[in-house]
């Protein structure tokens, strides 16, 4: 029994057009508020090329071909890593007037905010 | 056996892991439990992490006498890059997010670059779809990579101006053009028999040059405004990159995480593009600004200065208070100061809300993630579309630091750049107050004839420094404030 992946040119067309449906889908629904955290997150979920980086390095048989399989380990970590520490800090930071924030940082602020900061009604 | 046995155990993880990844991204859809999303993508991302070095029990024969070395290899380069930025995105400050998000953008399409390099150098690709999709998304990732560290360059300041030269779109048309030529030609040679990949290295080195070159001279001329459709296209196009290695590699988790991404970048650009009315093709490839003069309308009325006091006591006293945040506020980093001045207002029951326009800023929602920084619950921040019909109610529009999202030439000027963009309507409202550092135009540089407008004021300074007099002055008026 083998469980190697083989996908074939046409597979993978449908795979890259309900994906990219998806993607539409479950993007489309993300409020403008939240546009930036959404951006450096799907600059994260790309990050997932640091598993191919990987595989072509262990892969690697040449001098030439270790070196640069070094660097896409290298740049793919990195952005894993960086993607999803700035996407963590600003998710962190949104709330609501009801919710003060969770973040250490704020706590000042949730303290001012706990004081008033309910929206007043339309006058 | 252990084969077998590592192949599933793989193939099982990353199927958790790319469903973890959508289903993260699906969870950003509020803010409520956009946190708990980017915990769960993480989840899967680790684990899709830990399980690749189970392909150590895979690899080639030729690869075999190389392993430990390159296990070793593989650790470091995860521990440094990782380590590197994990604590450069830990530091960095919210200010300065676009830059970040450019350049971390830009290592994943370098990544992708990579890996398409060491499948065309150890000539590991067979067949005329598996190089063509290689060379393209060696390209695509190339050019991501080279235009991220322009972009990146840009919003950090380091590079001022965009690049005017006439004829470089054509310039820029014919380095693509080359570029593609070159990768037809490896491909035909290839395919054909002519020459295997391996007697052409130099060729597959010009073929990277070109498209790297190609990202520098694409993003040059593209002004600092427009800057968040460019990070939103190279984090599409980096996204598509991913997806097309992970088909040569037959890695279906790259594929869908790849083209999700590409998917998600393509819809951001369109929605940017939309908020400002222009098309993205112009956007990439049509600088604008000061290229064509325009004879603008004489504008009635005169600019009238006022004292940040006398603006912050005026909104004090006012039912309603709608602030128009821009740029500006971002660069003085007047975020927190803002915030200071609206509580105070909102204890002496001031109704206040925070007006967003869509490209405000140097990044879709970058004004949105400042407020948070600054702790404004982001039930107070209402976008373009929900907000626009409150002006005309609203006893003082204070806008800080923005210019052309609130010029009413949109609106009525056909001969105006930036004619059809949708605006916010601060010029309905019974006052406006507008924050500026001086009497400059806007990036699309026009005059606002909102500002010669009779009910609006100007008050002059660093919007930092303002909001602080402000909030002294309505501190000074004591009472009502003090006791709430």
């Amino acid at each position: 029994m083998s469980f190697q992946i083989g996908i074939g040119g046409f597979i993978a067309v449908y795979i890259f057009m309900v994906t990219a449906f998806a993607g539409w889908v479950i993007i489309g629904r993300v409020p403008a508020i939240l546009h930036t955290p959404l951006m450096s997150g799907s600059n994260f979920v790309h990050g997932i090329v640091v598993v191919g980086g990987i595989f072509t390095l262990l892969n690697a048989s040449t001098p030439l071909e270790q070196a640069i399989g070094f660097v896409a380990v290298l740049l793919g970590a990195g952005n894993v890593a960086g993607g999803f520490a700035v996407t963590q800090r600003m998710l962190a930071m949104f709330q609501t007037s009801a919710h003060p924030a969770k973040h250490a940082k704020h706590a000042k602020h949730a303290a001012h905010a706990a004081v008033k900061s309910i929206s007043p009604k339309k006058g | 056996m252990l084969i077998t046995i590592s192949q599933l155990i793989i193939g099982s993880i990353d199927l958790i892991a790319a469903f973890l990844l959508m289903f993260g991204l699906w969870r950003m859809a509020s803010p409520v439990t956009a946190p708990s999303g980017i915990m769960v993508a993480g989840v899967g991302m680790l684990a899709a992490v830990v399980a690749s070095f189970l392909y150590i029990f895979t690899v080639d024969a030729a690869a075999k006498p190389h392993l430990p070395l390159n296990i070793g290899l593989a650790a470091a380069a995860l521990i440094i890059g990782a380590g590197v930025a994990w604590w450069s995105g830990r530091k960095v400050a919210i200010t300065a997010m676009p830059q970040a998000v450019a350049l971390f953008n830009g290592m994943g399409g370098g990544a992708a670059g990579a890996i398409a390099a060491v499948e065309l150098f150890g000539s590991q690709t067979h067949g005329a779809t598996a190089l063509i999709v290689t060379l393209l998304g060696a390209l695509i990732g190339s050019i991501s990579l080279s235009g991220s560290i322009v972009a990146w360059a840009k919003l950090d300041a380091l590079l001022k101006k965009p690049l005017n030269v006439p004829g470089l779109q054509i310039f820029n048309g014919l380095v693509l053009l080359a570029c593609l030529l070159v990768g037809a030609y490896i491909v035909f040679a290839a395919v054909g028999g002519a020459a295997p990949l391996v007697t052409m290295p130099h060729l597959i080195e010009i073929f990277f040059g070109i498209a790297l070159v190609y990202g520098i001279l694409m993003t040059l001329p593209i002004g600092g405004a427009d800057m968040p459709v460019v990070i939103s296209v190279y984090n599409a196009f980096t996204g598509l990159a991913v997806g097309l290695e992970g088909f040569v590699l037959q890695n279906p988790a790259l594929m869908i995480a790849g083209m999700l991404v590409g998917a998600a970048g393509l819809l951001l650009t369109l929605l940017m593009a939309r908020a400002m009315n222009r098309s993205v093709a112009k956007i990439l490839f049509a600088s604008f600004g000061p290229g064509k003069k325009r004879k603008q309308g004489a504008i009635k009325g005169s600019l009238k200065p006022v004292q940040a006091s006398d603006a912050g006591i005026v909104m004090r006293y006012a039912k309603s208070v709608i602030i128009v945040p821009g740029y500006g506020l971002a660069v003085s980093q007047g975020q927190g100061k803002l915030y200071d001045f609206v509580k105070l207002l909102q204890a002496a029951g001031v109704s206040v809300k925070f007006a967003i326009h869509p490209v405000a800023g140097r990044m879709p929602g970058q004004m949105d993630v400042l407020l948070a920084e600054a702790g404004v619950p982001y039930d107070l921040i209402v976008q373009l579309a929900d907000v626009n019909e409150e002006f005309k109610d609203a006893d003082v529009a204070l806008v800080i630091g923005a210019n052309d999202v609130v010029n009413p030439e949109a609106r009525t000027d056909k001969t105006s750049p930036i004619y059809g963009m949708p605006i916010l309507n601060a010029d309905q409202a019974k006052k406006c107050y507008v924050v500026k550092r001086g009497d400059g135009k806007g990036y699309a540089g026009i005059v606002n004839p909102l500002f010669y407008a009779d009910d609006t004021f100007m008050v002059y300074g660093d919007a930092a420094a303002v909001c602080v007099s402000m909030t002294e002055a309505v501190r000074g008026l004591g009472a009502p404030a003090a006791a709430a």
